[in-house]
Order: structure tokens, then sequence, then C-alpha cells
């Protein structure tokens, strides 16, 4: 045993275990995440469930069972739910029967004693609509113009088709106000600041202003004329209704325009269980929220986070890169430079909330509202750059991911070897062109991975975003076709704030839940792959300059 | 023979003053000194001095590392500096491109000539003097660059643009390092891809390239095996012809080999200069004889 305790075994056994350890915690929180986040988007089977009380009363409810859990009988009968004599523990299940317009809510708890019978039924059908969530009940006919046009089986196929011609409509009208009437808006809104501008220039002319008054008639005319086609549009939209009963019995009437897509998951094929899987996660990394965030996708999201990400990097590596040249090679290495060290690496240690509120109050308050009063005083009041936004937000992060960089390209640069350096000078070269030419180029792998664990870093910040630029909505994304094309002022939606909104603020928490899994996934995958990005770049720099490892 | 040539030499030595008087430039050697440090000037056979090192003081922070050191060294000829490890052989090597200069805490007194002019002056520009004075360093340093690349480094610091003037010079000095037939296949991969003789011999190169006036050599074969080794040596007579060579050496059959002139120091003394062949069989002094039979060092 001594023996086996000196050759040091243990010791490998031990490290050995830890690696695994938190590799099976790391796997673990991922697998969970992922299978929480990306189950919710199979078509579960829709059972009906036929309940009754004590007094006999019978009730059915038709949805998915989405959780179960164990209770102790007491709790129920506490409650006054009924156990019977004997029986300790009982199931309940967490049932999602949607028609919050009709009930209320979209979740119910169901006690196992009070089920009296489960059935699939093959015709249940799930409604997605833009508002008051899921639908489940049975389609009855499908109307156009109040006439019925299907009865029975056949309406299934009618509505498919009914949806497609809306989805249609709908992307047309989408694009009309979006990118047409979006132009318009921008371009009377460039009229209206050129207009005021011209009045704090103290302008006399007339002449200009005419030729606004003319730009803004015509640009009203085309307006008027994009309002009449989205008007009709509309109207083609509204033509179709379908009748749906619940499975109480109660009949009513929706129109085609409030539903996004209709499914039978008891009809369906395990391919087509697939089909609607793949449409329905292509739905949450390509689309824009919907109710409150708890439907739809979170493009906006994953966008904000690759862009404020990208923004972030463009100026904490310059920035870095300069103050560690600076401080390692040319700062006199003296007690002076060994403070500024040190506080850079304190700088790290500091909460990011602190960062927040510097950057509110430096970058949004200070620096965005004086770049308001030189160079937008006509937007004003309405402040341009004295807002948060995306530009403040990647300018905080920067400074927040700053020290690492400074830190890993220092290290870097002490790490070139001094024959290098001095076979540089000895060729001629001055200070500036040997570093230009030959230390910086052999420390790029070493300011990658200053970037790479400042990405790390910045990425999963939310914190001090809160302050400087993120929303939980935002109206239109950074980047778009009007000039300048990339919009740093507006604010914007990040993944990590989403989760924190979507889990903590949502209306409707059981609805969220499962899209704070899948945003958290997304945001880990979105993590990773930039990390992946940059590492492949560094191993290739690397690659060119392994000198710098001899 | 050694004995009339030492005879020959005293009588030079003890006659200083004249030759170091009809020497070219002017530099202010205090002959006194010289003499009273016992370091024989040699007149190299009617060649003209190139480096010029008077009254010499170095230190590290608080140590003196070279104690006072008069020398001169000849033009195109191969003076090699011999002795034990810390006796400020590549320090000295080191004062006369400045290196030194990059190593916090060296103070410097005295002064170096290249000709006539003093390289320790304020005035002068510390990479334009490296220009004229090439280095090569113990262990072979080439950049993480191409080989073509590493040759042209020092001619493109210059602001050589011209691929042609390029390409001629790469070419010439890759030659001139009897390198060129070995890698004119690959003259664009990586540097990094040669042997560490081939590294070594690409490192002189790079050296010639810019057309220094003198050549200093910190120990260059030390690094490299016995064929390597030779190479470098054929290759520093041929360069002597063009260039005034200065290198520091461990390996004392390689200083017999090479130079036409040896110092020998100890404990940042210089002890004896003086024509090799007579530092290798009739040393003046005790010490290098001492430590050219082995027995010290």
């Amino acid at each position: 045993m001594s023996i086996w305790v000196r050759t040091g075994s243990p010791w490998v056994w031990l490290s050995a275990g830890m690696v695994s350890l938190n590799l099976v915690m790391v796997f673990g929180l991922l697998l969970l995440i992922a299978v929480r986040g990306l189950g919710h988007f199979w078509p579960a089977a829709v059972q009906s469930i036929e309940l009754s009380d004590r007094d006999a009363s019978v009730s059915t409810l038709l949805g998915n069972i989405v959780d179960e859990e164990k209770v102790s009988a007491a709790r129920v009968r506490d409650r006054g739910g009924y156990v019977p004599d004997g029986v300790e523990i009982i199931s309940r299940y967490l049932i999602k029967s949607g028609n919050r317009d009709i009930f209320g809510a979209d979740f119910v708890w169901v006690n196992e004693t009070d089920v009296r019978s489960r059935s699939t039924p093959r015709d249940a059908v799930v409604l997605e609509r833009n508002e008051w969530g899921n639908f489940y009940g049975f389609l009855i006919n499908v109307k156009q113009n109040g006439k019925v046009v299907a009865n029975g089986d056949r309406a299934w196929n009618v509505l498919q088709k009914r949806i497609a011609r809306k989805t249609e409509l709908e992307a047309q009208i989408h694009r009309i106000e979006k990118k047409e009437i979006g132009k318009i808006n921008y371009f009377m809104e460039s009229i209206r600041l050129d207009e005021k501008r011209l009045l704090l220039d103290g302008n006399n002319d007339r002449l200009p202003f005419e030729n606004l008054a003319r730009d803004r008639a015509a640009l009203e005319t085309r307006y008027e004329k994009f309002n009449v086609e989205l008007s009709d549009l509309y109207a083609q939209v509204r033509r179709d209704t379908i009748t749906v009963k619940t499975v109480a019995d109660q009949v009513f009437e929706l129109p085609i325009a409030a539903l996004v897509r209709a499914f039978r998951p008891n009809d369906m094929s395990f391919g087509e269980k697939v089909v609607h899987y793949g449409a329905k996660v292509w739905e949450f990394v390509s689309e824009e929220p919907r109710e409150a965030n708890t439907e739809g996708g979170v493009f906006p999201a994953i966008f904000g986070t690759v862009l404020l990400v990208i923004l972030m990097s463009v100026f904490v590596t310059p920035f870095g890169v300069i103050a560690a040249i600076y401080l390692r090679e040319y700062a006199h290495q003296g007690m002076l430079t060994r403070i500024i060290r040190i506080a850079v690496n304190n700088l790290a240690g500091v909460p990011s909330i602190v960062y927040g509120v510097f950057g509110l109050g430096f970058f949004v308050y200070f620096m965005g509202g004086s770049i308001d009063q030189l160079f937008f005083p006509e937007a004003l009041p309405a402040p341009t750059f004295g807002t948060p936004g995306i530009l403040w937000s990647s300018l905080t992060l920067a400074i927040l991911t700053v020290p690492v960089v400074i830190v890993s390209t220092e290290e870097g640069l002490t790490r070139i070897p001094r024959a290098i350096r001095e076979g540089s000078l000895a060729l001629g070269a001055t200070k500036a062109e040997t570093l230009w030419r030959t230390v910086l180029p052999m420390a790029t792998p070493a300011m990658m991975t200053g970037l790479i664990l400042s990405i790390a870093r910045a990425a999963g910040e939310v914190a001090p975003l809160m302050m400087v630029g993120v929303v939980k909505l935002a109206p239109s994304l950074p980047l778009d076709g009007n000039f300048p094309f990339l919009h740093v002022d507006r604010k914007f939606m990040h993944l990590g704030f989403h989760i924190y909104d979507v889990g903590f603020q949502s209306p409707n928490v059981e609805a969220a839940r499962p899209l704070v899994y899948g945003t958290a996934l997304l945001l880990v995958i979105l993590i990773v792959t930039l990390n992946i990005a940059a590492i492949r770049i560094r191993n290739r720099l690397r690659e060119k300059y392994n000198a710098a490892d001899a | 023979m050694p004995f009339q040539r030492i005879k020959c030499l005293r009588e030079v030595a003890e006659g200083m003053s004249e030759p170091q008087e009809t020497l070219k430039p002017p530099p202010p050697i205090e002959n006194e000194h010289m003499q009273s440090d016992s370091t024989p000037s040699i007149d190299f056979d009617g060649r003209e001095v190139c480096l010029t090192v008077s009254d010499l003081n170095l230190y590290y922070s608080e140590n003196q590392a070279l104690n006072g050191i008069n020398m001169t060294i000849p033009e195109k000829m191969v003076t090699s500096f011999i002795g034990p490890s810390g006796c400020g052989k590549s320090t000295l090597l080191r004062c006369f491109n400045r290196m030194n200069d990059l190593i916090d805490g060296v103070s410097i007194s005295g002064s170096i000539y290249l000709h006539d002019e003093d390289i320790y002056d304020r005035e002068v520009n510390v990479a334009n003097l490296r220009r004229r004075i090439g280095m090569v360093f113990q262990k072979p340093n080439p950049f993480p660059k191409s080989i073509y690349e590493n040759v042209a480094y020092g001619l493109r610091i210059q602001g050589i643009k011209n691929r042609r003037v390029l390409d001629t010079a790469v070419e010439r000095s890759l030659r001139a390092a009897a390198l060129w037939e070995e890698v004119k296949d690959r003259i664009h991969e990586t540097a990094l891809s040669l042997s560490g003789g081939q590294q070594q011999r690409l490192v002189i190169a790079r050296a010639i390239a810019i057309e220094p006036e003198v050549l200093l050599l910190d120990e260059p074969a030390s690094a490299l095996d016995p064929i390597s080794t030779l190479k470098i040596e054929e290759l520093i007579y041929e360069l002597k012809q063009e260039y005034t060579i200065v290198i520091v050496t461990h390996n004392m059959q390689q200083a017999t080999r090479v130079s036409d002139y040896t110092a020998f120091m100890y404990l940042g003394d210089l002890i004896e200069f003086g024509d090799t062949n007579k530092i290798f069989t009739t040393p003046d002094k005790k010490q290098t004889e001492d430590y050219i039979t082995g027995r010290y060092g």
C-alpha cells in the first residue's frame, strides 16, 4: 500500500478522477439544456384526459403532458384533492392545455387519482396562434367570406392550403412594411432633420425648404400607394376563417390570419414529425419573437450578440495590444509599471455591473451627450448617441475585457526570444522596425489567445449591458439597408438578456421555460463557435511562427 | 623562427609611438596606458586598422566586466577572442555594434573607433552603425519567415522594395554564404525548416546582404556539428577577403584554424594580443600559456 502511494499513482488517479468529474459536469449541463431546450420543439402527442372529481362530475382536458412529479398524498388532501386511503405518494401531471383565451391559463396540474381515462384522438388539432398561445381542439370547417368551403376530413387539407396562402400574403405585407415603408420613414425622418438643421442654421433662403417640401410630398404619394396596397393585402388575409370546437364542445370561429401553423400530432408519421421539428427549430433561430418573447424565434438576439462581440473585438484588440506594447517594450520597468500592471490585473476582477454604471455615466451620458450636442443638434431633445446603444455596449465590454488582452499580449511579447530581437537590431533595424516586422507578427498567437478569452467573457456578460443598450424587444436590427447600414446608435437584443427576460420577466412562465433552455443552448453554441473560429486562426498563426516556442 | 618573430614584435611594442602616429586615422589612444598595460600593438603586416578600442570599461550595474581594454583590430583580417567563460570576450564583441546598449544597467566608458569615428559618440545613429557592423550570434536565430525574406530583411529595412534588386542581393548573399546551391529551389519556404548549420549560414548571408564593413561572430559554430563547423570555418576564410571579421570562440583549434590575430582575455582584462601563431606557440604571458595548454578555463 505504502509503495503504491509512493509511486504517485494515487495522485494520478485523483487528478484523472477530477478531470473526469469536470467533464461529466460540463457534458451533463450541456445535455440537460439540450434535452430540455430542443425537446420543446418536438410535436408531442395530444392526449384527451377524462377527469372525475369526488362528486362524480366528469370533465375532459385536451393537451400535452409536459411534466410529471411526485407529491405526498397529505399535500393533495390538504388542498382538497381526493386520494384513496393507504396511498402515500401520488403522481401529478402538468398538462399544457392551451386555450388561454378560454381557460385563462395554458397549463394545469392534474392529480393521477383524478384521471379516469386517457386517449389520443387522431383528429385533435393544435393551432399555433399569433396571440393567446396554442389552441387545442377539433376542426369543424373552413369558411371563406363567411361561407363554408370545406367540412369534415376535407377541411384539414383546405386549412393547410389557406394557411400557406396567408403566410405568403404576410410575407408580402412584411416586405412592404419593413422595406418600403421603412425606407420612406427613414427618408421622412432625414427630411425632418434637414429642415430643422436649416432652421437652426438661421437659413432664410426659401429654396431649400421648398425642395424638401417637394421631396416630402413625393414620399407621401408613395406612402399612400403602399398604404392602399397594404389595406388590400390585409383584406385578403382576413378573408378566411375556421370553425373549431374545444374538447368541451364549445364552438369558436377563428380568423386564419391569427394562425401561424396547424398540425395534428396524433396523426403525424415520424417523418412528418421530423419535418415539423426542423421547421420549429429553424423558426427559433431565424424568426423574430412573438407574444412577449414566449413564442417565435430569437434571431434578433443572436444577431445582436454576434454583432456586439464583433464590435467589441474591433475595439479591444488594438487598444489592448498597443497598451501591452507600451508597457512591455517602451515603459521603464520600474515601480510605476509594476503598479500599472497590478491595476490592470485587478481591473479584471471588478464586478461587471460596475462597468455598466461606468459605461452609462461616461459613454452614454458624457460622450453620447457631447456627440449629440456637437453633431446632431437638429434631433434634440431626442437623443441619437446620448442613449444606450450597441456602440456603447461594445465599448463597455471592451474596457471590461481589455485587461485580458493586455496580460496575454504582454506574455506573448515576453516569450519572443531575445535572440530574434537582437538578430533584427543587428541588421540595422530600429526598435520600432523590429517590433513591427518581427516581434509583433510572432506575438499574434498570444494576442489571439487574449482575444479568445475576452470573447468568451464578453459573450456571456449580461449585467453591464442592461445599463448601456440591451432591450427586451428591439424594433429593428442594428444592420439594415439604409445608409449608413450599421446603426451603432440603436438598441439591440442579446441572448443572455433574453434568457433573463424570458425566464424571469415573462407573463407565462411555464410556456417560456423550454425557451430559456433553448436560448441557453444557443448562447453556449454561439460562444463555442466564436471561440473555435478564433482558436483555428490562432493555430494557423502558430504554425507560421512556431519559432516563438523554440 | 618564432623567436625572431617575438623579438620583432617586442621591438614594435617598445617603439609604439611611431607606428601609432602613422595610422591613417589619429585615434586619441593614450600611449602611456597602452604601455603600462603592456599590450603589444601590432603593425598587422601593413594592413589598415579598422577598429580601435581605447580604454574601454564596462560595468553591469556595479560589476566591472571589462577593465580598460585597449586594442586595435586590422581590416580584412580575422581576429579571434579566446578565453574562459565569463572573461568578457562576448561582452567586448557586443560593444562593437553597441548591442550592450540594450541591456539594462550597463554603463560604458572609453571609446571605440570605427576608422576615425567614435561609435559611442552621442551623434551616432545606432541603426546605421549596426548596418556597418554586422553580427552573427551563437545560436542561429533566423526569423520565422521564408529564406528569401530572412536575407532580404536588412534591405527591406533600408526601404528597398525593387524586386530585382532584392533578388540579386539575396542570391549574391546566399552564394557568398555557400548556401545558395542547397536552398535555391526552396528560398520561399520557411527558414525554420533548415538544419542548424544551414540556419547559421543563412544568418551569415542575412548579415552580409546589407554589406557591412565588419562582421562580428559570437561563437558562430558552438551549437553546430563538426561538418557544419567546418563549413562555417571555410566560409569565414572566404569572407575575410571582403570583410573585417572578429570572432569569439571557445574552441582554440578553431581560433588557430581561422584567425590571423588572437586576443586572450581573462576576467575582463585583455591579457595578450598578437599574431595567432605566436599566441599559440610562444605566448608572452604565463596566463596565456596556462590557458592554451589547458591548465584552466
